[in-house]
């Protein structure tokens, strides 16, 4: 009745791709590296395979992502949008070798570190606007993130210049149509919501940048707004 | 502190069930299903029908198989939403009548946090993040700085849903569920049938991975291409392994070392062993339960109500609509909002009606 199964066992600790890599992150569905590749500062991201799925699909999926990322990083670097630089691309271990950003902070954890310290939030504001104006580019480049939260944005050092890099792109795909960006915001603002609690303003104005900054921004915001009503807004059953 | 009983009425959907819980136990719990035939699905006022028909049965056999009177029953809980409009209301007639002919206090419970109570009751789950998956609902819902949040969710149809469809387009019995038949055929598949695989972010999508399968069906199985089975393999295959990545993101998001699944689909034993895999691969516990509770029921209604009861919740007859809509988490619109606003100037305080509010919080809705 109460099936409780589920061993707790460490995760199986693999080699890494590269000698003298260090593991640094183990994320929901790759392993991060850090070192050296061909003498500069590289992140290896390691797409680990999930025994949980059937291997055919399995497959399927991580070579899909990983050419995937690759392919919209080198997209969103040809709009000028920052982005890390793609060193390599390994398709037999679905590894992707990038430029390391290094002594980022990522923009969660800035907003969390300036709502906690209390100071001055104006700067949060800019940021937001930034981010607006940044995925405004991005999708009129037809670019669709699929996986956008505020962990997925890096600020490179000194933080105050906000100078933000996007990364994490195995969800991404190419798309012109208004309800994939509409989705693509919907995606972010639960995600920007749910992670940093009272920040309904901040991602208002994050939205009036972003459709101050698009040529296509009328249709994406209606398309959003289409959005929202659907999933838990409807009427369910069950 | 003396025991509390609680009567629990449940019809949301195609089930209606009464069940009785004294203080964590489960005294009785039984429950009819209006099954359609092939082909076809549930519709609201055949269903209600169907209920109408069998409740008092029910509640009759509830009573009896806990061996209590209606004097033995502190509390009648029902459940306010969401669901079917007819059916809801069907029960809710119900209750109204048993709480004035018995002179007990009425509660509305939300369905979503009946699910959720009785899975937590059942398994023992401290803090999981749980994976709610039905014919009307697909979320997944953890706790995080201080109250349970909808991290991810359909943004269209409910994988239920999606699989009761299917079942109707290959004309698969819904005797006892079509879900159940198609786990069944599913184990006799093969070959996996490629389907779009559609997750975003968090969320996830059925209805074009359904527009797909029901294009391209009848097409594979003339030309011999693929077999039924192969079909409900592959769907499953696909529909699962997208819910367990959203749930595995969810976890790793929040930190937690427990899921739980709940909710009909819930008892799928393919889905249960691929949240069993996910988790053992990060140092996680899975917790499920059977189709005694995944399964819409009574008890579950009269666990959650159970919760609300002891802290002094109750719901006044002029209160005791229904909803139909998911939005509702367990307090009512405008006490809601009366209650929010001096909390709002407590600072981050929590108040609310809600059924969570006693052990950490309030459930709430993410956006709006």
């Amino acid at each position: 009745m109460a099936g409780g199964g589920g061993e707790a066992g460490a995760c199986a600790v693999s080699p890494p791709p590269l000698q003298g890599l260090q593991l640094v992150q183990q994320g929901a569905e790759a392993r991060l590296y850090r070192g050296q590749f061909l003498g500069r500062a590289a992140v290896v991201k390691l797409r680990f395979s999930k025994r949980y799925r059937h291997p055919a699909l399995e497959e399927r999926l991580s070579r899909r992502r990983t050419a995937q990322e690759a392919r919209s990083l080198l997209r969103c670097r040809r709009a000028g949008i920052s982005a890390p630089v793609v060193y390599f691309v390994d398709y037999v271990s679905n590894c992707i070798y990038l430029e390391d950003i290094v002594e980022s902070t990522t923009v969660r954890d800035y907003i969390t570190s300036v709502q906690q310290s209390g100071k001055d939030t104006s700067n949060l504001f800019l940021l937001a606007e930034k981010i607006g104006e940044v995925l405004a580019r991005m999708h009129d480049e037809d670019l669709i993130h699929g996986d956008l939260t505020t962990s997925n944005m890096l600020l490179r050092p000194p933080v105050e210049e906000l100078d933000l890099v996007l990364i994490d792109f195995g969800l991404s795909f190419i798309s012109g149509l208004p309800e994939d960006k509409g989705v693509d915001l919907y995606v972010l603002e639960k995600a920007f919501l749910s992670t940093h609690p009272n920040t309904d303003t901040l991602f208002e104005a994050l939205l009036k940048k972003y459709s101050a900054t698009s040529k296509k921004s009328s249709l994406v915001i209606k398309k959003l707004d289409e959005v929202r009503l659907r999933g838990r807004k409807r009427s369910m059953v069950g | 502190m003396p025991a509390v009983t609680v009567l629990g009425l449940e019809g949301s959907a195609n089930k209606v069930g009464a069940g009785l819980v004294r203080d964590g136990r489960v005294l009785s719990n039984p429950r009819r299903t209006f099954v359609p035939a092939p082909g076809q699905g549930f519709l609201p006022g055949q269903t209600a029908r169907h209920h109408r028909g069998c409740v008092l049965a029910v509640l009759r056999e509830a009573l009896q198989e806990a061996g209590l009177e209606p004097a033995d029953v502190d509390c009648v809980a029902y459940t306010k939403g969401p669901g079917m409009g007819a059916p809801l209301v069907t029960v809710a007639v119900v209750a109204r009548t048993l709480a004035q002919l018995w002179n007990k206090p009425l509660l509305g419970v939300n369905h979503c946090v009946g699910h959720i109570e009785m899975g937590r009751l059942i398994t023992g789950a401290q803090n999981p993040t749980v994976l709610y998956v039905s014919g009307g609902n697909t979320q997944v819902i953890a706790y995080s700085e201080r109250r349970y949040r909808i991290f991810g969710e359909t943004i269209d149809i409910a994988v239920g849903n999606c699989l009761d469809r299917f079942a109707r387009v290959l004309k698969i019995s819904n005797d006892p569920s079509p879900g159940y038949n198609i786990e069944q055929m599913a184990k006799k598949g093969q070959k996996l049938v490629e389907l779009p695989y559609t997750v975003k972010g968090m969320d996830v999508s059925f209805s074009g991975i359904l527009s797909h399968i029901e294009e391209v069906a009848h097409k594979m199985l003339a030309s011999g291409e693929c077999t039924p089975e192969d079909l409900c393999f592959s769907l499953q295959e696909t529909l699962f392994a997208m819910l367990v990545e959203i749930t595995e993101r969810a976890m790793a998001h929040c930190g937690s070392q427990e899921a739980l699944v709940v909710g009909g689909v819930g008892c799928n034993m393919r889905l249960q062993e691929m949240m069993r895999i996910m988790c053992a691969e990060r140092g996680a516990k899975l917790f499920a339960t059977d189709e005694r509770f995944c399964i819409d029921n009574g008890a579950m209604i009269a666990q959650a109500g159970w919760e609300m009861f002891r802290t002094g919740q109750v719901t006044q007859l002029e209160d005791s609509w229904i909803t139909q809509s998911a939005v509702w988490w367990g307090t009512p619109p405008d006490r809601g909002r009366a209650q929010q606003a001096p909390a709002q100037a407590a600072h981050g305080t929590q108040a609310s009606e809600s059924p969570w509010q006693h052990r950490r919080g309030q459930l709430s809705v993410r956006r709006r």
